[in-house]
């Protein structure tokens, strides 16, 4: 993929065709890059209240100001989040678009791909093309989106939704796997900048399409 | 009892409380100045994070909220009930003053208040109410900061009570108002709630002053800060009456 990622495929797609990322990717994904913001600000602050472990997170990073303010902004964003979430993924599977992006995802491209890209051989030239690292942690966020999101709806409603929060292993439980399903996402959220500021053309791709 | 019953707000205490949980006690807008998501700012460049007309939207959002949770409660689940083994000793103790300022109510003296839609407001002297039939549930108690745990509490079913003293059951709400000013108000279908209980012992002993003697509301389909401690007094009202945390920003409705 490495070697078939280095032609250009802008003249075979044609110029005024499919843009890299149709426009419903473009606005889902700016919405949802706010609302992670805002999840991950204001529940560092929730969580700075009662920390599970034995540090707390800086208060200048942390939105709402005190716990109070903190989880308004938590249940407020709890809708955008979701909301928008469930717009991309209902268009997401329905035009195909996962399924032709993420699959197939096989272990042995995912090996070497990983291990081009520690040679730096790993070529970025075509964003319309994912490497099988990119599609293995495009998957993995999603799903790690879908367990943060149903961690949270365990904690808020552990009475209503107590069969939700069985599966979690109680509320204690599902507040765990909420707090490393958060840093999942702020790992893969540190790469993905990262990622984006050394390959330029990927972040025009989100913002213009093409 | 050293302090009043009167459920007005003990300004005292409410300035210790401001000083330990709030930024600037003298904050009314609680928002402002206190936000700071360092990369939203930047992104949005302007004030829109921590000004009053976020912290508007944010209210609108937390009432939507309150709607939203009273219609995912159904007055018939009842919370998970646990083992003796679960229960923590010592219980934790939270408040928003220190645990050596928690109020010492007289239990000589002690009148539970009635008000509101209620037939017969008669006042409720401790050994009344001892003698009403009681229950016993082993229940989670989950705090707004996050932790949990887990303890042991016996008391009267407060629909036995409801019942018994003739409170109008299709008004909105109940209000509590308690020994050191704290006060809080919840939805009738909670109240109505099997578990919702008017709590006199915890682990089988009488409450002692740390965990809101002589009487919690104890509320296990509720966050902790709904299940008030030292009550003196409770009201069935149609009028939206709020509480002492709620009217700082947390929401209403706080349910599990």
């Amino acid at each position: 993929m490495a070697d078939a990622a280095t032609i250009d495929q802008s003249g075979a797609n044609g110029s005024k065709a499919e843009p890299v990322h149709p426009l419903y990717v473009r606005i889902t994904h700016w919405i949802n890059a706010l609302a992670v913001l805002i999840m991950v600000g204001s529940g560092w602050q929730i969580y700075n209240a009662s920390p599970l472990f034995p540090f707390t997170f800086p208060k200048s990073i942390t939105l709402g100001g005190w716990l109070a303010g903190g989880l308004l902004w938590h249940f407020a964003g709890m809708w955008l989040l979701v909301v928008n979430g469930l717009v991309y993924v209902t268009l997401g599977l329905a035009t195909g678009r996962f399924r032709r992006k993420l699959l197939p995802i096989r272990p042995r491209d995912v090996a070497r791909d990983l291990a081009a890209a520690s040679r730096g051989q790993l070529s970025h030239d075509d964003p319309t093309h994912y490497n099988a690292v990119q599609k293995l942690l495009y998957a993995a966020i999603m799903v790690t989106g879908v367990v943060i999101v149903l961690s949270g709806l365990a904690m808020w409603k552990p009475v209503q939704l107590w069969e939700l929060t069985l599966l979690f292993g109680g509320y204690e439980g599902a507040r765990l796997v909420h707090f490393f399903a958060m840093a999942g996402i702020v790992l893969f959220l540190v790469l993905h900048v990262v990622m984006a500021l050394l390959v330029p053309k990927s972040l025009r791709a989100m913002i213009r399409g093409r | 009892m050293k302090r009043s019953a009167n459920p007005q707000v003990d300004a005292k205490l409410l300035i210790k409380d401001a000083v330990k949980l709030l930024p600037d006690p003298s904050r009314r807008l609680f928002l402002r100045g206190g936000a700071s998501l360092g990369a939203l700012t930047l992104l949005t460049g302007c004030n829109i994070i921590d000004g009053p007309s976020s912290e508007r939207a944010l209210r609108i959002v937390s009432e939507f909220n309150d709607w939203v949770q009273a219609r995912l409660f159904n007055p018939n689940r009842l919370a998970e009930t646990y083992p003796e083994s679960a229960i923590k000793r010592p219980f934790p103790f939270n408040g928003y003053y220190a645990e050596s300022e928690a109020p010492d109510v007289d239990e000589d003296t002690y009148r539970l208040a009635l008000d509101g839609l209620i037939e017969n407001k008669q006042r409720w002297t401790l050994d009344q109410l001892y003698a009403l039939p009681q229950e016993t549930q082993i229940t989670r108690l989950i705090c707004v900061e996050g932790w949990s745990a887990i303890g042991k509490w016996t008391g009267v079913p407060l629909r036995d009570f409801l019942r018994r003293v003739g409170a109008d059951l299709t008004a909105k709400y109940l209000h509590f108002a308690c020994a050191e000013g704290y006060s809080v108000s919840i939805d009738m279908p909670t109240a109505l709630h099997p578990q919702t209980q008017m709590t006199f012992k915890f682990d089988g002993e009488i409450l002692p002053t740390r965990l809101g003697f002589p009487m919690r509301i104890r509320i296990p389909t509720k966050l902790g800060f709904k299940n008030p401690k030292h009550v003196v007094g409770m009201a069935v009202l149609n009028n939206y009456t709020g509480g002492y945390w709620e009217d700082k920003g947390y929401n209403w409705f706080s349910g599990l």
